[in-house]
Parts: C-alpha cells; sequence; structure tokens
C-alpha cells in the first residue's frame, strides 16, 4: 500500500540551515547534510530544502549543497526558493535533485509550470502554494506570504495540475508557524478536486495533528519544520503513533 | 570497465552515480555503444517522457545496442518501461524484451503515484536479503502489468509488475537509488550478478 509521507522542511540560507536546531549528535548544527542524514535515518520519506538566501551566489551554493546532499542521503528530496528558469532546474536536477518547488514565479509566470513539466516530466515540479483566508476566500500569497494577490487558492490549484505540476504544497499562511494543526477542512477540499498529490504544509504542533491531516484532511503527504528541528516530535514515534490509528507508513 | 550507466540525456544519473559510490563502485557514464558494450553491468536509466526517450535512444543507436547485450542490465523506473513492447506514453515502441505493453493508471487513483510502497511476491536473487512487503520509492504515472517475466508486485488501484526479469535483463519501477537502505541491498546485488554465457548443447 503506497503510504503517507513525513517529509521534515529545512530552510536553507547561503549553503546552511537557518533555524537553530536541536540535535546534540549534530557537530555542526548549521550543516544541512549532517541533518538531512539523521532525519533520512530516523525514516523521513522526503525532505526539502527551502533555499532563502538572496545573494548573487545563491545558484552556486545552491548547486554545490544539492550536490553535497545527493552524495549522501539516500531518499528522494524536493529543492525549491526563488526558482524561476528551466536553467535553473536543469542544474539542480542534474546535481542530484529529485524534484524541485516553484512558487511564486510560476504564479507570475504561468507557462514555467507547462516548460518544465513538458522537459523533466510532471513527477520532479511540485507548484508551491501559500494561501491565506481573506474575507471568505483563500487568496494566494506570493513572496514567502508576505505579497496578496487575487489569485484564488482552488482555481490555481488545478490550473497548476493542468498545466503539468506533478504535486502541490499548499502552506496555510493563517496556520503556519501556530502549531495548532493543519489546515484540514481547505486541503481535504484540494486533495478531492484534484488527480495529483498534495503536500500539507504549515501548523504542525502536535502527533495527533498529522493523523488528522492526513484523516481529515485527506492529505498524501505532511510537511513540518521546527517540531523536527527541536525534536518535539520524533520521527520514529511519529510513524509508529500514526500507524496505531490505522494510517499505513513505512516503518 | 566495470560499471557503465547508459547516459542518453534521460535521467536523474547523479544520484545512481552516488548510490554506487555509496557502494564503493565508481560508474562510468557513458553513450558509446563499444563502452557500454564492454561493461560488466549495464545500467539503463530513465526519467521524463517515453517517446522522447526512445528518440533519444535511437539518435545514439542504443535502441539495437541494448537488446544485444549479454551482461546483466538493470533497467530503473522509465528504462524498465522502455524495455517492454510498447508504451502508452507518447504511444511509442519499446525495446521488446518484456512481452509486456506500458499503460497508464486510471484516475481511481492519483497520478503520478509518488512515495513509498510495498513490493512482494520477491522471485529473484535480485531481491536475495529483502524482506517481502518491503518499501522502495515510486514516482510514476505509467505502469508494466503482470506477466511471466514479473519478479516482483505492487499494488496501486490494481497488482503490476515493480521489477522484471529476463534473461541477463532486469527492471524495476522503483528507484533502488532512492530507496534507503533495501535499495543498496538491491544494487548491491545486482553487482552480485554474473555474465553466464548460455550453452547451446
Amino acid at each position: 500500500m503506497l503510504t503517507k509521507r513525513i517529509i521534515p522542511c529545512l530552510d536553507i540560507k547561503d549553503g546552511r540551515t537557518v533555524k537553530g536546531v536541536n540535535f546534540l549528535e549534530l557537530r555542526d548544527a548549521g550543516d544541512p547534510v549532517e541533518l538531512a542524514e539523521i532525519y533520512a535515518n530516523e525514516g523521513a520519506d522526503e525532505l526539502v530544502f527551502l533555499d532563502i538566501s538572496a545573494t548573487e551566489e545563491k545558484r552556486r551554493t545552491l548547486a554545490e549543497l544539492v550536490l553535497r546532499v545527493a552524495e549522501k542521503v539516500n531518499i528522494p528530496f524536493t529543492v525549491g526558493g526563488g526558482i524561476s528558469s528551466v536553467e535553473d532546474v536543469d542544474l539542480l536536477l542534474k546535481c542530484g535533485a529529485d524534484k524541485v518547488s516553484v512558487n511564486s514565479a510560476a504564479v507570475r509566470n504561468p507557462d514555467l509550470i507547462n516548460e518544465l513539466s513538458s522537459k523533466f516530466g510532471a513527477q520532479c515540479v511540485v507548484v508551491a502554494i501559500d494561501a491565506r483566508l481573506v474575507d471568505g476566500k483563500w487568496l494566494v500569497h506570493l513572496v514567502g506570504g508576505k505579497k496578496a494577490t487575487s489569485i484564488e487558492l482552488f482555481s490555481w490549484a488545478k490550473e497548476a495540475q493542468d498545466r503539468g505540476a506533478g504535486e502541490i504544497l499548499f502552506t496555510s499562511m493563517d496556520h503556519d508557524g501556530t502549531k495548532n494543526g493543519f489546515a484540514n477542512e481547505t486541503l481535504a477540499a484540494l486533495s478531492e478536486m484534484l488527480h495529483i498529490p498534495v503536500i500539507a504544509s504549515g501548523g504542525a504542533g502536535a502527533v495527533s495533528h498529522f493523523t488528522d491531516t492526513f484523516i481529515e484532511g485527506k492529505a498524501d503527504a505532511a510537511l513540518a519544520a521546527s517540531v523536527f528541528h527541536y525534536k518535539e516530535i520524533g520521527i520514529p514515534f511519529l510513524k509508529i503513533e500514526l500507524k496505531k490509528q490505522g494510517i499505513p507508513v513505512r516503518l | 570497465m566495470k560499471l557503465v550507466i547508459i547516459d542518453y540525456g534521460a535521467g536523474n544519473i547523479q544520484s545512481i552515480i552516488f548510490a554506487f559510490k555509496r557502494l564503493g563502485l565508481e560508474a562510468v557514464l557513458s553513450s558509446d555503444p563499444t563502452v557500454i558494450a564492454s561493461a560488466e553491468h549495464v545500467i539503463f536509466p530513465g526519467v521524463g517522457e517515453a517517446s522522447s526517450a526512445m528518440r533519444k535512444l535511437r539518435e545514439h543507436n542504443l535502441d539495437r545496442l541494448i537488446p544485444d547485450l549479454k551482461q546483466p542490465v538493470l533497467g530503473i523506473c522509465l528504462g524498465m518501461q522502455l524495455m517492454c513492447n510498447r508504451s502508452e506514453e507518447g504511444n511509442t515502441a519499446g525495446l521488446g524484451i518484456f512481452d509486456l505493453d506500458v499503460k497508464r493508471f486510471d484516475n481511481s487513483v492519483k497520478v503520478p503515484q509518488i512515495g513509498w510502497n510495498q513490493v512482494y511476491d520477491l522471485s529473484s536473487e535480485l531481491f536475495e536479503g529483502i524482506d517481502e512487503n518491503e518499501y522502495m520509492y515510486l514516482v510514476h504515472s505509467f505502469y508494466a502489468p503482470l506477466g511471466a517475466d514479473t519478479i516482483a508486485k505492487t499494488d496501486y488501484g490494481l497488482s503490476y509488475s515493480t521489477a522484471l526479469k529476463k534473461d541477463n535483463f532486469y527492471g524495476t519501477q522503483f528507484h533502488p537509488e532512492k530507496s534507503s537502505n533495501a535499495g543498496a541491498v538491491l544494487l548491491q546485488n545486482f553487482l552480485e550478478m554474473k555474465y553466464q554465457p548460455i550453452l547451446n548443447i
């Protein structure tokens, strides 16, 4: 049976992990590769690296990081953050990334999704969508959720799928950072509308939140950062608990 | 040259190189028929769209070479699909090694299938030391149905061939290079395969 995926997300700046992490076994708490290896060994199903650096060196440092991760890590990983061209993606995939996620660039230039999908295949194109509830409507936000648009979440997700996205990574800006659980009602509606997998993001704070997002939110995968980085939830424990609730997971 | 990965411009080759490096083996990338034919083991990777991948194989004259190879050959993901008779993807002819027609999953399931799924009814030395119902990483929209060459099955809406074997040819729909420790065991098993000429008595 296809299992539900648990995906730790690592924020990267200039080739280093941004947020502090609470792993005593780490020799270098800022090294994304070392952290990635620990997560892979703990049973993470995939990893996401989100590059938030904005330097001119970004392209090169990210490519170097991807190469180092691919050398050490034997599970799939996605790279995102400011990816805006076919050339960017070509380089990252050649360095060993399995998938890329596009966000703002795809909203500004939706044809990018078609180009990436036809050149590299839908399986490596994740369209990340940040949205927030505004006057009763889920509206897409850009630049890490800072800039509002008038684009509606559901129509954009459908368009992204039709243009060739292989997965949708939906982050609710209203839930992100709250640790009060994922936006399950909205996730369920997305998951039922789309025929590609949906990754839930934003709001993880407890084991029950993961259970809920897989059952009520009908999510195919769940992404989280700080609950894993600060060891509030251990991945082996989380997966055992999910299994007890009858959710298919890889143990 | 010991291990050659066929380089025809389709696939996440870097991950395969690194997976063998973790096993202590340096793989050689090549599209040169002479280099490929002289390898001890050949990896036939593939990611992307079937008909354009077949076109690239033909451009390198590899469509005729691959079915004639006598050493152990492992097709991965699209590589395995291209070793079948046909694919519905781009309605293309394949290499005709496995007598199967590759089909698209119907929309009763999410397509592509992305993630970890179980492999079972394992019936080849390729799976030596790998447990029944082990999880492997899969990313695909098309599948090879069950047939005489099936050596492992996976369920996704239906049962299909997640690994195939015929003579010296092996194929896995899943990505062993991304399937954690179990995938590494499979790659090591493949390296243990030796070219065994078939004697005509």
